[in-house]
């Protein structure tokens, strides 16, 4: 089968429009490249110009251009196409409900943190006099009894509206039979507004109204914090994967192409797979051969050559011909499904880890109350008024409350993964960073990772690459590209035809050429390689084109610098210990394996973490997915499939392997300042709680030393190092 | 003194406008697309009156 390259146009999209009930046709596409405003002027200009589009608008910050349709025929691939001539590669985006859901939480949080702010500010307002006369200024007790009563008007409802968070959260740890920091904050709040509402009616001095909204207050800037990491990353993360198209192309009965989305493909369906692609479900081939390479799947760098009826898996990429296919599982049932099970019971086992935060709580709750409630009964037994000691009580239980301590961490976790992410690393969560700062030994997977996974022309004279270049920037065979991307930007050949399978034929300077295996290209020989290409004028003498997978530029200073800071690697691969034994050389690293299938990945970083070694494992193919699940922290490139990715706490958006290193600099350089944080906190409960155990903190003081306190621990998690 | 019966729920009040008005700017999604914003105001208006889009007369 001859395939010219008009035929390549784009398959039908027309899968992605989505309806709206009150008739409008919308699309949503994700572009990448757009940075600036031109681009935003470029882009909304020229697409309000296509026929059938009705408005354009690009969000800036998440890439996402949401067109308006006229009606449901435009096609979506026209729209792309116009996109791509641009220079901003789409790629159709469905945005999902888990977006929608993230959104109310992110808006539930954000109004109470407003309601929180008004409530402070304003309860502090009517006590400022109040305060003024706790330092003899004068202040009638009629007016002050007012003044209270305003700040408890003002103060008790946002309180109450602003701590639902907490609440429920502490409720719910509490009925699970755990104390998380929930606990203290609940107690506090609401026996700080009891005892408050108690003073208030009994003309006492001491309400503290504005102190519990301006500790939730504090507190849920913390929780917002945390939410906007966890919901940046998270989109930033579905954006990655959406780039990797989950769309399939298959024909339907009138031979039409139409791309759908992934999992809408049944059992039986016809697809179309293009050179570089990914087969997207399990299927046999329908005719020809087809090659295909498994290095994500099985690590192996030499490609598999399938014979019609044979069984091509999910997730191998097509680097023979345009194949067609016949699918005969759906995408769920495939094999990349099947091994995404398996990272999902993996990474149950890393949720047992339980985070600093979290084991500070687990120390400071009960200090804290037993110090509160000794005040109570100590302040009772010698001699102090009951009434009297309560408010002590109370007292230390608001200056202790976890204002700096709620801030502490997540303060860093931002700040830090700000810094990693224009660096170029995706931080999945707040817990990943904890975990990778603790690691102590680092897995490598070969194929994709220490090198390019895309074969790289090799020992080729340039006299060779710039004949056979003009023929190779006409093909999208895998090879033919490293030879064009070798050659640069030249002249194209004429009247191409590309031979499914086979290879390239064409006019150069009006002579006939052919690139590509060598019965191809006419040289008798018994031994045909998978990694290498032929070329040769027709009537003239050929040569021989030798492709391997080269070396990352930087795999070895990566190596090198992960030795400098005191971390041991190993190298586990599923290629031929060949492969394997050379790259190992190349970087120097003594101690590695080849060879291994998925479960004994999974397994040697078992038996590593039983000997109580931290691992991370970094890896991108599928076959790493599980041990990525099991490692205690783990790194994926961004080319990595879709389950890798899932599986991985961070992933590397850029080419550069040095980040992991930068990543574990920032990670350990975030738990220094955390960990200084928590000593300062506890430092400052060492002075505020014996101040107020004996009396001295009235509202203005624990005011005064809850905002300083936050302030400090701020302060300080911005000065996570910058990586360099 | 008795201003204050009325300024202070006055200022209570003035509170409640800006949560409300936080609100709103939330509601209506002006947080969404905090980037594009920033850099939607270079981008120069088109004109349809305009005489000569291209030429620019420098004075």
């Amino acid at each position: 089968m001859a395939l010219t390259l008009d035929a390549m146009t784009g398959p039908d999209m027309s899968a992605f429009l989505r309806r709206s009930d009150d008739g409008r046709t919308s699309l949503d596409l994700l572009v990448t490249g757009a940075r600036c405003a031109g681009c935003i002027s470029k882009i909304e200009r020229e697409m309000a110009g296509l026929a059938g589009v009705e408005n354009a608008r690009l969000n800036l910050s998440t890439g996402r251009l949401a067109l308006g349709l006229r009606d449901a025929n435009v096609d979506p691939g026209r729209i792309i196409a116009a996109l791509g001539r641009l220079g901003y590669p789409a790629t159709p985006y469905d945005p999902g409900a888990a977006l929608v859901e993230r959104d109310r939480e992110g808006r539930r949080l954000i109004l109470a943190l407003a309601i929180a702010g008004f409530g402070s500010m304003n309860a502090m307002m009517f006590s400022v006099p109040v305060w003024a006369g706790l330092f003899d200024q004068e202040l009638g007790p009629a007016t002050r009894s007012m003044m209270m009563w305003l700040s408890a008007i003002v103060g008790a409802p946002c309180a109450i509206f602003a701590g639902m968070t907490f609440f429920r959260s502490a409720w719910r740890s509490l009925r699970a039979g755990r104390a998380n920091m929930d606990v203290p904050i609940s107690v506090g709040v609401i026996l700080t507004l009891a005892i408050s509402f108690s003073e208030t009616i009994l003309n006492g001095r001491d309400a503290y109204f504005d102190a519990a909204v301006s500790l939730l207050f504090l507190l849920l800037i913390g929780r917002w914090l945390d939410h906007v990491l966890r919901a940046k990353a998270r989109s930033a993360a579905g954006d990655l994967l959406a780039l990797q198209a989950p769309v399939a192309c298959i024909v339907d009965a009138a031979g039409r192409e139409r791309s759908i989305p992934l999992g809408d493909v049944q059992p039986g369906d016809l697809l179309r797979v293009r050179p570089g692609e990914r087969i997207p479900v399990d299927a046999m081939l329908e005719d020809g051969e087809a090659l295909l390479d498994n290095s994500l799947l099985t690590g192996e760098s030499a490609p598999e050559r399938v014979g019609p009826g044979q069984l091509c898996r999910a997730g191998a990429v097509n680097t023979s011909g345009l194949l067609t296919l016949r699918a005969s599982a759906r995408s769920e049932d495939s094999t990349l499904a099947a091994i995404a099970r398996l990272v999902d019971a993996g990474a149950q086992s890393r949720s047992r880890y339980v985070q600093l935060a979290d084991r500070a709580a687990a120390l400071y709750v009960p200090v804290v109350h037993a110090a509160a409630l000794a005040t109570f009964a100590g302040g009772w037994a010698l001699g102090l008024d009951p009434r009297e000691a309560l408010i002590r009580a109370v007292a230390v239980l608001i200056i202790t409350c976890p204002c700096a301590l709620g801030l502490a961490v997540p303060a860093v976790q931002v700040v830090a993964s700000a810094r990693l992410f224009r660096r170029g690393v995706l931080v999945k969560s707040g817990a990943a960073l904890e975990r990778l700062a603790e690691i102590d030994h680092v897995v490598f997977d070969k194929t994709g990772v220490l090198t390019e996974g895309r074969p790289a022309l090799v020992g080729a004279s340039p006299t060779i690459i710039a004949l056979a270049a003009p023929l190779a920037r006409a093909s999208s065979h895998p090879m033919a590209r490293a030879v064009a991307r070798a050659a640069g930007e030249g002249p194209l050949a004429t009247e191409v035809v590309e031979h499914t399978g086979l290879g390239v034929e064409g006019l150069i300077d009006g002579r006939r050429a052919r690139l590509g295996r060598a019965a191809f290209v006419g040289v008798p020989t018994l031994r045909s390689g998978e990694t290498e290409l032929w070329f040769g004028f027709e009537g003239e003498s050929k040569v021989r084109l030798q492709f391997s997978d080269v070396l990352r530029t930087d795999a070895g200073a990566t190596i090198a610098a992960l030795r400098a800071r005191g971390i041991t690697i190993e190298i586990l691969s599923g290629d031929q210990s060949g492969a394997v034994g050379g790259v190992a050389d190349a970087v120097g690293v003594a101690s590695w394996r080849a060879g291994l299938m998925p479960e004994e990945k999974a397994g040697a970083i078992d038996n590593l973490a039983a000997k109580g070694r931290k691992v991370l494992m970094i890896g991108d193919g599928l076959n790493d997915a599980a041990a990525l699940a099991r490692a205690h922290a783990a790194i994926a490139p961004g080319t990595a499939l879709a389950a890798s990715q899932n599986a991985a706490d961070l992933v590397l958006t850029g080419d550069a392997l040095m980040a992991v290193v930068e990543a574990i600099d920032v990670a350990r350089s975030a738990r220094r300042r955390a960990l200084e944080n928590f000593g300062f906190a506890a430092l400052y409960n060492l002075v505020a709680a014996p101040a107020a155990m004996i009396g001295l903190v009235n509202p203005f003081v624990a005011a005064l030393a809850m905002s300083g306190s936050s302030l400090v621990v701020t302060l300080n998690a911005l000065r996570v190092r910058a990586p360099r | 003194m008795n201003i204050i019966f009325l300024l202070a729920p006055f200022s209570v009040l003035l509170g409640l406008v800006a949560v409300g008005a936080f609100v709103w700017t939330l509601r209506s999604g002006q947080y969404d697309d905090v980037q594009g914003a920033a850099a939607r105001i270079l981008i120069d208006d088109v004109d349809p009156d305009a005489p000569d889009p291209g030429g620019g007369t420098d004075t």
